[in-house]
């Protein structure tokens, strides 16, 4: 097998628009490409001229799986530009919502778009006749996460009245009981999938790269923290674009076969990489009992941090119920905002680490905007250990090869709607 | 609308060897969130008797067969490059019933904030000397390239219309969409109306169909789901400008999602 081409056009069970495209001649790879052909959209400039109080509203729309972690980022970067600091009530709250998405946005990718390939089946659909307990299960998990959301904020794609400086509702006691007997009532549905996913072997790939995730003191970071990374420096969500550097790929341009050592991965593996000390009880447990010991070096392996990712919220989520219920007596009031300034935010969506950035004028305007996107981020990764798939799997029918790459662009869940400016995100 | 009469589908039709044939459906995604076809993997409870019901024969994001011979086309997203006016044009040629879901199809929804750019402008500031790689038209609503049969409104779609629209279509019939406004949802879900506590919000002029969502979690409504067709924008500027709001702020109400239908405020306006 000397040369061969694969075209995947619109790869499947990803979110957006993705071609696969390689072209190996004479057993080189002349030609490489994740290529993104979503079509743009223009979130910076949208925003140009907007109140502040539309941001997180306009900003969900980027992306309807992670709605919540936009509103986070947003409200984040909100609250530092107009110089709100939130109650520690607002945040038990806000985490709670980050919990209920990510397992949501988990279970979606681990149970719809990956599971198939190990069935050896093109959807969940087949499944649902050979397989019926798999996917009752499977859309009982991925309703715990939407239902959270909507008992707290009316939906989960697009929440309401999260905003800068708090909640427009507070949500009634016994709506928190109900949440936390949802969870508790998950627990062997969550059992069967360790089960599950125990007996999937990932295939073999090992790839070292740099893992970017945040860092908060005393727990596993999802809500906000400072930029981490594995190779070693720890820096605030402001210092964003001294540490990273962003530039724009053509799509057709793409002979550039770019220095990959410069790439980094963010998301499920990188934040388990960076804060698996801080994983709650039984997810630790789960991840020792797989036999795995961070760093995760094998991409596929994205699935699997996903799974104990489900574990770890699951029990966090609890947790901040808990926490909740023992405020009695709170009063929830919205703070308002002391300035109009310039603010960013950081926080971690089910993908990776999101950065919003604003900049208001004395009106309370946006005059500039910037988001960065953790598909964005990973695009260089995902070609770097596309590379290293297609060498080692040099001889192999092109097909199989095929295959194997959209099982490793699937592992990364890239979230191409989420991409709206397809730019590369070096780490620096 | 439009292409009403070669709508009906009928239900049970013979396949092959006398068997019941199950309509066809596709899910076709352009510029958006995705979170309308979400809506539709959220169907959690009604997923197994939907899969019973109908066969899905094209969803990109969830399933690898693509197929073209769907009756039923479900179309997110709005239309803002040349290769999605193909696309699009292609499946209103293939499907029997073309019905666009979500605020991007139709009414532009925030997508359409982009058209109140300059886009060269727009696309220089993004990508800089790369722009010319991305082609980008100002948006537009699935209805203004080809006809459709049914717009099922919201930034996202509302779940329970979503089965009860489906139920319809799988009897032959289309249903009407909504020209009641979003408060008499709001008196029904017997919400307290926001502004008995100084909140202003523009339901009064809104079309209903999502419950009067926003206002129970606390938000003001911005029109997600569209005007009404016969909007009374008069007495809702008096309304908002007797609570104080300025012009820009009125005009931030009415273009969030609706920036494709524009509403002039300079009548209200004289000074
Ligand atoms: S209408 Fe809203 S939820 Fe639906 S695709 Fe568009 S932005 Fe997403
Ligand atoms: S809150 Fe809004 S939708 Fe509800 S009654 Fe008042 S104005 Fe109407
Ligand atoms: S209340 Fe208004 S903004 Fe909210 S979902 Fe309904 S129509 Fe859309």
């Amino acid at each position: 097998m000397k040369g061969y081409e694969i075209n995947v056009h619109h790869i499947t069970r990803v979110e957006g628009h993705g071609n696969v495209v390689v072209n190996v001649r004479d057993g080189r790879i002349e030609d490489l490409r994740l290529e993104i052909v979503e079509a743009p959209r223009f979130f910076e400039v949208m925003l140009e001229g907007r109140k502040w109080d539309e941001a997180a509203s306009i900003t969900a729309r980027i992306c309807g799986i992670c709605a919540i972690g936009h509103t986070m980022a947003s409200i984040l970067a909100s609250e530092d530009a107009l110089g709100i600091v939130p109650d520690e009530e607002t945040k038990l709250l806000r985490k709670l919502l980050i919990d209920g998405e990510t397992i949501q946005s988990h279970i979606l990718h681990l149970y719809f778009l990956v599971a198939p390939d190990f069935f050896n089946v093109g959807s969940v659909i087949p499944l649902a006749g050979t397989h019926p307990e798999v996917v009752k299960r499977a859309l009982r998990l991925k309703k715990l996460g939407n239902e959270i959301c909507e008992i707290l904020a009316g939906r989960k794609i697009h929440p309401i009245g999260v905003l800068p400086g708090g909640f427009a509702r507070w949500p009634l006691p016994e709506e928190i009981l109900r949440v936390r007997k949802i969870l508790e009532d998950a627990r062997p549905d969550l059992e069967a999938t360790v089960e599950l996913f125990k007996t999937l072997k990932m295939p073999e790939l090992e790839r070292k790269t740099e893992y970017v995730a945040l860092k908060a003191p005393g727990e596993y970071a999802f809500y906000t923290g400072d930029i981490a990374s594995s190779l070693g420096k720890v820096t605030p969500p402001q210092t964003y674009l001294d540490r990273i550097s962003e530039r724009v790929v053509s799509h057709s341009a793409a002979k550039h076969v770019k220095a990959q050592a410069e790439s980094y991965a963010v998301g499920a593996r990188a934040r388990l990489n960076i804060n698996h000390e801080m994983l709650r009880p039984w997810a630790k447990g789960v991840l020792k009992a797989l036999g795995l010991k961070p760093p995760l070096t094998n991409p596929f392996h994205n699935n699997t941090a996903q799974l104990i990712e489900v574990l770890h919220c699951y029990e966090n989520a609890i947790e901040m119920c808990d926490e909740l219920l023992a405020r009695k007596g709170y009063v929830h009031r919205m703070k308002q905002p002391t300035k109009y300034g310039r603010g960013a935010g950081a926080s971690e969506v089910p993908r990776g680490v999101l950065f919003h950035d604003y900049t208001l004028d004395a009106d309370g305007r946006i005059t500039k905007a910037n988001c960065i996107i953790p598909t964005g981020q990973n695009l260089a990764n995902i070609e770097a250990d596309m590379h290293t798939l297609v060498g080692q799997m040099a001889g192999r029918e092109p097909q199989e090869i095929q295959r194997g790459l959209e099982m490793l662009v699937r592992a990364y869940d890239p979230c191409i709607s989420c991409a709206t400016h397809f730019l590369e995100v070096r780490f620096v | 609308m439009p292409g009403r009469s070669r709508l009906l589908l009928q239900r049970g039709q013979e396949g092959e060897g006398g068997a019941l044939m199950k309509p066809k459906l596709g899910v076709f995604s352009f510029t958006s969130c995705e979170g309308c076809q979400l809506t539709i993997l959220n169907l959690e409870d009604q997923m197994l008797d939907l899969l019973g019901a109908v066969e899905i024969v094209n969803f990109r994001e969830a399933i690898d067969d693509r197929r073209n011979d769907y009756d039923v086309a479900f179309v997110e997203g709005s239309i803002t490059t040349p290769e999605e006016v193909e696309e699009v044009q292609a499946i209103r040629g293939r499907a029997k019933i073309l019905v666009a879901i979500g605020a991007c199809a139709t009414i532009g929804g925030i997508n359409a904030l982009k058209n109140r750019h300059d886009l060269a402008t727009t696309k220089q500031k993004v990508y800089g000397d790369g722009a010319r790689h991305f082609p980008s038209e100002p948006t537009r609503r699935v209805r203004d390239v080809v006809p459709v049969d049914y717009e099922m409104h919201g930034c996202p779609i509302d779940k329970i219309e979503l089965v009860r629209v489906t139920k319809s279509l799988l009897l032959g019939q289309i249903p009407l969409p909504s020209e009641h406004a979003l408060c008499t949802e709001c008196k029904q879900r017997v919400n307290v109306c926001l502004y008995d506590k100084g909140i202003c919000c523009i339901g009064p002029i809104v079309r209903s169909g999502c419950g009067a969502i926003c206002p129970a979690f606390g938000e003001a409504c911005v029109a997600c789901r569209g005007f009404l067709s016969h909007p009374n924008i008069a007495s809702m500027v008096e309304i908002l400008k007797s609570k104080g709001l300025s012009r820009a702020e009125v005009e931030d109400r009415l273009t969030q999602f609706n920036s494709l239908t524009p509403v002039d405020l300079s009548p209200y306006y004289l000074s």
